[in-house]
């Protein structure tokens, strides 16, 4: 494909997941911080949090499983994961945590299960976008261009 | 989990490049990212995702590292804790990092001395604690376990370069408190001259030692703000755990209520320290217990220091020190927050010539400050937050929340002798919160303000500003805390110098302190409760509140950019169920911020 082109669907893709709030401006940071040294920066932080997110999304559907349901530890998972979530800007899926948490506060099970469907579909919808983006980049450095800012 | 270790010598001439930092974090993306910014800071940077592996690092090598940075939220000990055990033991800045809390609170108690035993210490220790979560509770603890300050995530590269602030800080105004206690100490020493100095084997060889011999001679004047007249400047003495050990049995062996320091140094048996150094300890740790104690009391209210008939064994041991963490709303309800101001909040501590960290930063503006402080609950409101961070914790309504429930606790632990307490009553009513979330926009215009707040001479707001606003109790607005805040933070940016962390915390804190109310909420999502009344999935994000808000906000520096982007592109939403637009909707204020700090100055009137 042509790179020009390829350079400006990776803008405009980008720029939609900021539009939607996929991705907030902590991701911009990530972007900022990666360098020569690290060339792959972005890229590794973010496979640490899908990591560690699918972690804690089976944690917190075991635990919400669970007969008594143990809230306070189902609300540690959340904000953890809300946590992670914020460090790379997925905004979404933070947002969805924290609802989350007063479900939680709340003791309400409904609410928590339907809560952790919500963060699960939000999780899995910006892995799936942020797995685009790196795809569109790494085309565009096979392509021999540039990643444009 | 990551471990880099640094042994690399005290800081030289590129200072504060090659400034060490351990930084302990349970999240590995945290952790990583952290890493990444403090490497681009050109900062040697040890990372640990265990709290213990932390304090084994710490103590081992307890010369290896400038300043830490710590995570409140972790599984394996609470960071709080991390900062008692760094606090008691070593020597460290601790700074805090709190997720979108409220830095007021933790400004305020920081700056005070009396806030812990440990204060002593981590007045002058750079511990950075982080936290993701929004709770003022939980920053305050930071701030009451020593944290010389808090950031909060998302953490900017900012925020991180100015961190070596509070070593510097430390180690000119331990100069300057030497300095001015020349002229005292040469009395003292005529009077005491076998007492002086006497702990010299405990300091390092390394540079940074002349820094905390001068800490220590700080630290010693602490013993003659507490009337002692012969504690001149002494070496200061570090307590080891295995000296604390020691101390704590003797005070077991004589008898909590029974104990003094006479009895207890004679029982330890170390020659080498004097009835001062375990006075001063044991001030501290009574303080500590009580502390303790308030934290455990679900009635609390008691002030001073509570007998308790185990006091934990050490602090590192630090068992109790889970509960005593876990401060209850309960506490909040006696509503009386005592604060260890001498007026003002970081600078009270330094009039009293303190540590030299807290001193050195306020110091200036300090003579400025001689408001009614104590009694004046929106004087701390004034405060300022001079740290970028605060702009953070300023958006977090719900921290301010939070903060009341340190109430008792704060009492307990000012009753510390060395700083005048001023009883908190809670005089106005509660906290709107309700209105205060409708102003919520604001707190994300502290994330822009951050780009002012950067410059390390970030000025305190000293007194005047503080005495000059009589902030209305009730009716308090956040929005208007903001304001003062940032209107604060302009006004006295170009007064830099030191001042800074301890006292925009402080500023912080008090200005929590006022606008938190008996309305306290334990959850980070306080506001979210208040906005909201039922969650469902399609509302789930309108009720987020406050904190969501914040999320809403561009987190970046320049958010006027931010601010175009998101702002038109959120509500562009292709799931507009999930996403509410509520937050969305701040961004359709495009304000400058210095609009905000012109218009602030009738709010508090």
């Amino acid at each position: 494909m042509d790179l020009v082109k390829l350079q400006r669907q990776l803008v405009d893709y980008r720029d939609s997941l900021y539009h939607e709030c996929f991705l907030d401006e902590q991701f911009t940071q990530l972007q900022e911080l990666q360098d020569e040294n690290n060339p792959d920066f972005v890229v590794e932080v973010v496979s640490l949090f899908f990591e560690d997110s699918e972690r804690l999304l089976n944690e917190l559907t075991k635990a919400l499983e669970q007969q008594s349901i143990d809230f306070k530890r189902v609300d540690a998972h959340v904000h953890q994961l809300k946590g992670s979530s914020s460090s790379i800007g997925a905004q979404r899926v933070q947002k969805s945590c924290i609802a989350f948490r007063n479900y939680c506060e709340e003791q309400n099970v409904e609410g928590c299960l339907t809560c952790l469907q919500l963060v699960r579909q939000e999780y899995y919808l910006v892995k799936s976008k942020l797995e685009a983006l790196f795809k569109l980049e790494q085309q565009i450095l096979s392509a021999g261009g540039s990643i444009p800012i | 989990m990551v471990v880099e270790t640094g042994f690399s010598s005290p800081r030289t001439d590129a200072f504060p490049a090659g400034l060490r930092v351990l930084v302990v974090d349970d999240d590995p993306t945290w952790l990583k990212i952290l890493e990444k910014m403090l490497k681009k800071c050109f900062y040697e940077v040890t990372t640990c995702c265990l709290a213990r592996e932390a304090l084994n690092l710490l103590r081992q090598r307890k010369d290896s590292y400038d300043i830490v940075i710590s995570d409140v939220n972790m599984p394996d000990m609470d960071g709080f804790k991390l900062l008692e055990h760094v606090g008691l033991e070593m020597d460290l800045p601790v700074i805090s990092q709190f997720s979108m809390a409220n830095v007021v609170c933790s400004a305020f108690f920081y700056s005070s001395n009396s806030i812990e035993p440990l204060s002593h210490k981590l007045r002058l220790c750079n511990v950075a604690v982080m936290s993701v979560d929004g709770e003022t509770r939980r920053v305050m603890k930071g701030v009451q376990h020593g944290a010389c300050d808090y950031l909060l995530k998302p953490i900017r590269m900012k925020e991180l370069r100015n961190i070596w602030q509070h070593v510097f800080r430390k180690k000119i105004h331990e100069v300057r408190d030497i300095e001015s206690m020349e002229g005292i100490e040469s009395i003292h020493m005529a009077r005491s001259g076998s007492e002086l100095f006497d702990d010299g084997s405990f300091l390092g060889g390394e540079d940074t030692t002349s820094g905390r011999k001068r800490k220590d001679a700080d630290n010693k004047r602490d013993d003659k703000d507490l009337g002692d007249p012969s504690s001149t400047k002494k070496a200061r003495v570090v307590w080891t755990v295995d000296l604390h050990q020691k101390f704590v049995k003797a005070v077991n062996q004589i008898g909590y209520d029974k104990v003094g320091p006479k009895k207890i140094l004679d029982l330890m048996n170390v020659p080498w320290l004097t009835r001062e150094n375990v006075a001063s300890h044991l001030q501290k740790y009574r303080l500590y217990l009580s502390r303790l104690q308030k934290e455990g009391d679900v009635k609390n209210s008691f002030m001073g220091m509570k007998h308790s008939d185990t006091p934990p064994k050490d602090s590192t041991a630090g068992s109790g020190l889970r509960n005593s963490i876990n401060l209850t709303q309960d506490n909040v309800s006696n509503g009386s927050f005592s604060f260890p101001v001498n007026h003002t909040l970081a600078p009270s501590v330094d009039l009293k010539g303190h540590e030299g960290d807290r001193k050195g930063i306020t110091s200036g503006p300090m003579t400025e400050l001689k408001g009614p402080f104590s009694i004046d609950i929106s004087g701390p409101r004034k405060a300022k937050s001079s740290k970028i961070s605060f702009d953070h914790s300023l958006g977090s309504v719900d921290s301010v929340v939070n903060f009341a429930s340190f109430g008792p606790t704060d009492t307990a632990q000012y009753s510390w002798n060395e700083i005048p307490e001023i009883q908190f009553k809670q005089e106005y009513e509660p906290l709107q919160l309700e209105n205060g979330f409708s102003q919520l926009p604001l707190p994300g215009l502290q994330h822009h303000m951050l780009p002012e707040y950067l410059q390390p001479a970030v000025s305190v707001s000293p007194g005047p500003s503080i005495t000059e606003k009589e902030a209305t109790s009730s009716g308090f607005e956040v929005k208007s805390m903001y304001d003062e805040y940032r209107s604060n933070h302009a006004k006295h940016s170009s007064q830099t110098e030191a001042v800074g962390e301890s006292h925009s915390l402080n500023n912080q804190v008090f200005k929590s302190i006022s606008t938190t109310t008996s309305s306290m909420k334990s959850q980070d999502t306080i506001p979210n409760h208040l906005t909201v009344s039922e969650f469902s999935p399609k509302n789930l994000y309108e009720g987020v509140g406050a904190e969501d808000l914040q999320l809403c906000w561009p987190q970046g520096d320049c958010y006027a950019t931010n601010f175009g982007l998101q702002g038109l592109d959120c509500t562009e939403h292709n799931n507009p169920a999930i996403v509410s637009e509520t937050p969305f909707h701040l961004y359709d204020h495009p304000f400058d911020p210095t609009e905000y700090y012109a218009s602030d100055q009738g709010l508090f009137a």
